[in-house]
């Protein structure tokens, strides 16, 4: 991970990192003792991260989350499930690889995950879009939701995308239908589902795969209706005021929480989930066996009531006196 | 046969005060020059070259609905301002100022009422308020109308107008696109009809919720329809849109679309339509609020 590139408010911890690395290296060739230079260091280390990660500001968080180095759908299928076999195609015009998704074990338990995925770099991206499906990513996703309810399995689905893809194929294609469609099917689905904000949820384009039982997002992962970048672009006419509109639209895990959007928040270790994929994969794992064992406890039909419920009191809104 | 004659629409105050003061109007599309009583009489459709000119929403329930059969319905609801979101305004200053503007409450009017004698339950959308952006109370009072026609066992009918999500209510703005969608999924189940009319514009989260879920989705001629508005698609692919990209003729040919319906044949469609689907008897004449369609 040498050439990783680091987000500005992590230069700081990077340069302590590497002076640790020389210290250690010139205690080997040399044969120092440097152990109590080393315990300061990364004593010092430790606060570092802990006062940066506990201060981020939104846009930070936003930056965050669109780290390249964050674990993506395919690095969670490795980390926390067993036995996945990849399904593709949406069967009716192509398949989509921005979508992953398929049969998996989770302790054991079969499950169909499914999950927007993102490419590291520019080649990966040109085959993964960025993560940015088209029409044929959410008819896939579709098609495996359906199918984890013929075999009655739950679903977790792991959001992490820009938004759908905003192009001209896409638009013929129906976007817009691929997704209220998924919106509508999710709503009515027959089996157990979790869906988890793993890195970026943008907009419509995160949703569509993000209508559950519970939704749950990773600590350093963001979800809105529009970009920062976009919003600032429409409301303050520049798109460098993307620091007050992540502000203003509570993009955050902790935002949503505490607006009652989304059920829980999981914590990511100090340095965010790209400084330790294990730690991070073994919270979201327990979160989501806590999450599915609870669901599995339910009757379908209080299942889907109980689902009914939580999206029908989604809004807030204000009596006045008739006019 | 009192319905059988045009009913006269009134002027609302907010349509007088966006309107020039005088009594002649030039259609953008063939530029000839109209009466503006004919006009509203041809419910803002060009009598020359048939282009539709935005109506107001209180102009698609007397379009669509019976005459004096339409009550309003939980016209008292207002947004939050859930996030108390400030840009370069206040929201709550906008909303004040659309209210003021559009003489509505919201960016949608919903009730009850008749189409062609079939009791239904109806939601309008208003593009001249904030854009028709969906926030909560856009979402609420949809998902109240959708909740009404279930209790009733009535078809629901929602006329979209709409740049989509309302960006100022966040992240509970992309949430009404799930929640409009529940209320869907159980109409489906009870098998009810929904009739999803697309008017000019019908844009981002609308588009990609109810809009599209219709089991009949009609759409006025020339309508803009998409998921992303035609700039965000230019700026991704930096290259211009070809000619008629995204209007309701493009996504009929791409099968996103049951018809293309003129308005003044709207209500015709939408009974006949109904009719169908609840296996009652076809009208003997179309119960028409208007003339016959121009030649």
């Amino acid at each position: 991970m040498a050439t990783v590139a680091h987000l500005d408010f992590e230069r700081a911890i990077a340069e302590v990192e590497d002076q640790i690395g020389h210290l250690r290296t010139l205690a080997r060739e040399r044969g120092l003792d440097v152990t109590s230079e080393l315990r300061s260091l990364e004593r010092k280390l430790h606060d570092l991260k802990t006062d940066t990660f506990r201060n981020l500001s939104p846009i930070e968080r936003v930056q965050v989350a669109r780290h390249p180095r964050r674990p993506y759908t395919l690095d969670y299928l490795q980390l926390m499930f067993s036995d996945f076999i990849e399904l593709a195609g949406d069967r009716q015009f192509r398949d989509d690889a921005s979508v992953v998704g398929g049969w998996a074990r989770l302790e054991g338990e079969p499950v169909m995950v499914i999950g927007q995925q993102k490419g590291r770099d520019m080649k990966e991206n040109l085959l993964r879009n960025f993560g940015m499906p088209h029409p044929e990513g959410y008819r896939k996703a579709l098609r495996l939701m359906k199918l984890a309810e013929k075999f009655r399995r739950p679903l977790v689905t792991l959001i992490d995308t820009p938004g759908a893809y905003p192009g001209i194929g896409a638009e013929e294609r129906g976007q817009a239908e691929a997704i209220a469609r998924n919106l509508r099917e999710m709503a009515g689905l027959k089996v157990p589902s979790v869906a988890v904000v793993i890195g970026e949820g943008g907009s419509g384009g995160a949703l569509a795969i993000g209508v559950a039982d519970r939704v749950l997002m990773l600590e350093n992962s963001v979800y809105s209706v529009i970009s920062p970048e976009g919003c600032a672009a429409i409301l303050w006419k520049s798109g460098s005021e993307r620091e007050k509109a992540a502000v203003a639209m509570r993009v955050t895990a902790g935002d949503l929480k505490e607006l009652n959007v989304i059920d829980e928040v999981i914590p990511e270790p100090t340095g965010g989930a790209h400084s330790d994929w294990e730690v991070t994969a073994h919270s979201l794992k327990d979160a989501l066996l806590r999450h599915l064992g609870e669901l599995r406890e339910m009757p379908v039909d209080a299942l889907r009531a109980a689902r009914w419920k939580k999206y029908m009191a989604m809004g807030e809104w204000r009596t006045v006196q008739a006019r | 046969m009192a319905w059988f004659r045009k009913p006269k629409t009134r002027l609302q105050a907010a349509d007088r005060r966006d309107l020039p003061g005088d009594v002649w109007e030039k259609c953008p599309a063939c530029g000839d020059i109209l009466y503006r009583e004919k006009l509203k009489e041809n419910w803002n459709v060009c009598p020359t070259c048939a282009h539709h000119m935005r109506l107001p929403a209180n102009g698609y329930v007397a379009l669509l609905m019976d005459e004096g059969t339409f009550r309003e319905r939980d016209r008292d609801l207002r947004s939050a301002d859930p996030l108390k979101f400030v840009d370069l305004k206040a929201y709550k200053d906008r909303l004040a100022a659309a209210e003021r503007k559009s003489a509505h409450g919201e960016a949608v009017i919903t009730g009850e009422g008749k189409l062609d004698e079939i009791p239904v339950s109806i939601g309008v959308m208003d593009f001249a308020f904030i854009g028709g952006s969906m926030g909560s109370v856009v979402g609420e009072k949809l998902a109240r109308a959708g909740l009404r026609a279930l209790e009733k066992e009535q078809p629901l009918i929602i006329v979209s107008a709409s740049g989509g999500a309302r960006m100022m209510e966040g992240i509970f703005s992309l949430m009404q696109m799930a929640k409009t969608s529940a209320v869907l999924a159980q109409m489906d189940e009870a098998g009810l009809p929904y009739i999803s009319i697309l008017t000019d514009p019908t844009t981002g989260g609308v588009t990609a919720s109810y809009a599209m879920l219709g089991d009949a989705n009609l759409a006025e001629p020339g309508t803009l329809i998409g998921f992303a508005g035609p700039r965000v698609i230019e700026q991704t692919i930096k290259q211009e849109l070809p000619e008629g990209f995204q209007r309701a003729e493009f996504l009929l040919e791409h099968g996103m679309l049951d018809r293309i319906v003129d308005r003044r044949s709207m209500k015709r469609e939408v009974s006949r339509l109904l009719r169908h689907m609840l296996a009652l008897p076809a009208p003997e004449d179309f119960a028409l609020n208007v003339a016959p369609d121009a030649p």
